[in-house]
């Protein structure tokens, strides 16, 4: 069962489930932080309704600027706002920022440790029928290898929104991702978020699922299934993928001998890399990924997709099944 | 020396000095670049010792003037004029590129809180971007009242404009009329692979600028009082972003490597050095004791 403590939803396995997308909660998240604080501003690269965006430029006009389709420049600006005192969040697909200006990114930002916030929208292969090209699978692995950097997966509109208020009070450079679609209400206002702790959302002593991100719902969901071959999945929100809590998977990990990671990003270098890197350093044990295998994604409706290069619930399940049988 | 109080024959003298340094840098470094410093003394010594509104005496003051370093490699030329304008002592620049200094191969904002030196540079491009976060959280503290406000400066090497990133930046400081922004090009011609007109043609370059609604001064980068008049100009002009293109003579002082491309990124030998100072020493012909 879901962990008490935590205050998740209690419909959130319920095929009634709500869903919203998590981009909303980016946009939510800016109106309220652009009423608190008066140095919030938001940029955005001829993207402001689709990275909700444009909600905090109805609100605040004067805070909100609009780059055009030039991310490069986009991020550098930012930069400059950040070393004036300002807080800026740059909004766009994460395909472009960071994709497009990554080395605007790792200088001008990280390097110079810039208080920049950068938001990737349209993440992970369900962003559908636009295919590949707006597909963005490698985002954390060319984030997460940045010093200064903090990055972070949120689950669902709620962890979104608490996320964009947290990056706000962090000083330093940040990037987040969101998804197109609408996704599972996992979490509550009252489920606690803290930038770098991965939370522990179900119990149990045969197998960790580390997952991040709308995919979170979908472990879960695993979790429940496997409870029928009498295994207890142990279900972690790995949210922060840097810093990377370790502690927390390593003690899992010690506990159930065996893991898999479970992410809408390409298995190098993300979720599946942070993990593997933690546990080879300090509790090793058999590993299975479920995130794309080294390809391109392509178009095609969003549950296909994630039928298709096996990112459901059934694929966890084998893939469960799979790292047990490997325990030595 | 106060801001404000140098004559322009002070400043000559000033940057004469800062090129020595330059040269003395450099050679104990063994690695660098060489034109572009020199060539760009003269701007840099006019901006930070007598345009821009920063001193040592307030380090850290939200109301100093910001001025952006875009292609960072010419920072030996930065580094020389802060040490002479008081912000440590002249001894630290010998310490240029070495392990543990904060005189860093391309200059950085994170080691030295205490210095103006605003951003981080290198990969070109980037510079003008920043600048231009700069001036407009100015413009919105202006907006807001009671807030820090700043006039927002940009040197950038002609060489980079090959980038597109400075030209979104070029438009979009178009786009704003972004008047609290000033920008100076070193328009020595050379960059890494030959003429810049070789490599990539950018003129006419003037009109290029103004089709992107910036006002455009062009003066001789070696005349102090050019330089002045210049950003005093720019200062006034209320419609639109400037850009000062300082036409310069890359190695400037040093007349074996004056126009001459392949002094771009490489420093001078000990005894290229020697003849490189005796030739700064004379001063057009008068000694400057000190030095001797």
């Amino acid at each position: 069962m879901l962990n008490p403590e935590l205050h998740l939803n209690p419909h959130a396995l319920l095929p009634t489930v709500e869903k919203v997308p998590t981009r909303n909660g980016y946009g939510d998240g800016l109106v309220e932080l652009g009423k608190e604080n008066p140095d919030i501003f938001v940029l955005t690269g001829d993207l402001a309704e689709s990275t909700r965006a444009h909600l905090f430029q109805k609100a605040y006009p004067e805070r909100f600027i609009e780059c055009g389709v030039a991310e490069q420049n986009m991020m550098g600006v930012a930069a400059g706002l950040a070393f004036a005192g300002k807080i800026p969040f740059v909004s766009s697909y994460a395909v472009f920022v960071p994709g497009r200006n990554w080395d605007q990114l790792r200088v001008s930002v990280c390097y110079g440790n810039a208080n920049v916030k950068v938001a990737g929208a349209h993440s992970g292969i369900s962003v559908g029928p636009d295919g590949a090209t707006h597909q963005a699978l490698e985002d954390i692995a060319i984030t997460r290898v940045l010093p200064n950097i903090v990055v972070v997966v949120p689950c669902d509109y709620e962890e979104t929104r608490k996320c964009t208020h947290a990056l706000a009070t962090h000083v330093g450079p940040a990037y987040f991702r969101f998804a197109r679609e609408k996704t599972p209400t996992i979490t509550t206002k009252d489920t606690p978020f803290q930038i770098g702790k991965t939370d522990v959302y179900r119990e149990g002593k045969d197998v960790t699922i580390a997952a991040c991100g709308p995919l979170l719902h979908e472990a879960l969901l695993a979790a429940e299934e496997l409870t029928k071959y009498d295994i207890e999945a142990e279900v972690l929100n790995c949210h922060t993928l840097k810093p990377f809590d370790e502690d927390t998977l390593a003690a899992s990990v010690k506990k159930t001998g065996a893991c898999v990671t479970v992410e809408e990003h390409q298995i190098i270098g993300g979720l599946h890399g942070a993990v593997a890197e933690t546990l080879g350093r300090r509790e090793p044990a058999p590993i299975e990924a479920i995130g794309m295998q080294n390809t391109f994604g392509e178009s095609g409706e969003p549950e296909e997709l994630l039928a298709k290069y096996g990112m459901k619930a059934k694929d966890i399940v084998a893939a469960a099944k799979k790292a047990i049988a490997r325990k030595s | 020396m106060a801001k404000g109080g140098t004559s322009v024959a002070e400043l000559e003298r000033v940057a004469n000095t800062i090129r020595q340094d330059i040269i003395e840098s450099l050679v104990e470094a063994k690695s660098g670049h060489s034109a572009g410093p020199l060539g760009m003394a003269d701007v840099f010594t006019a901006l930070y010792f007598k345009i821009a509104n920063i001193s040592p005496e307030t380090r850290g003051d939200a109301n100093r003037d910001r001025i952006v370093l875009s292609n960072a490699h010419i920072c030996p030329v930065l580094y020389a004029t802060l040490a002479n304008r008081g912000y440590f002592p002249r001894e630290e620049l010998k310490t240029l590129r070495k392990l543990g200094s904060r005189l860093q191969g391309h200059s950085n904002n994170h080691a030295q809180p205490d210095i103006p030196i605003e951003t981080s540079g290198g990969p070109l491009g980037q510079g003008l971007s920043q600048a231009l976060g700069f001036a407009i959280a100015s413009r919105e503290n202006t907006r807001r009242g009671d807030q820090p406000s700043w006039h927002t400066w940009a040197l950038l090497s002609d060489g980079e404009l090959d980038e597109g990133q400075t030209w979104e930046a070029i438009m979009m400081a178009g786009k704003l009329n972004l008047r609290e922004l000033t920008i100076f090009v070193d328009r020595n011609n050379i960059q890494i692979d030959g003429f810049t007109e070789d490599i990539m043609p950018l003129e006419p370059l003037a009109d290029k600028f103004r089709a992107f609604n910036w006002s455009v001064i062009a003066i001789d980068g070696h005349n102090i009082r050019q330089i002045i008049e210049a950003a005093d100009q720019a200062r006034a002009i209320a419609e639109n972003p400037t850009v000062v293109i300082c036409h310069t003579i890359p190695g400037k002082g040093v007349g074996f490597m004056e126009n001459r491309f392949e002094w771009h990124g490489k420093p001078p030998s000990p005894e290229e050095a020697k003849v490189a100072l005796a030739e700064l020493r004379t001063f057009a012909g008068h000694i400057v004791s000190e030095h001797e």
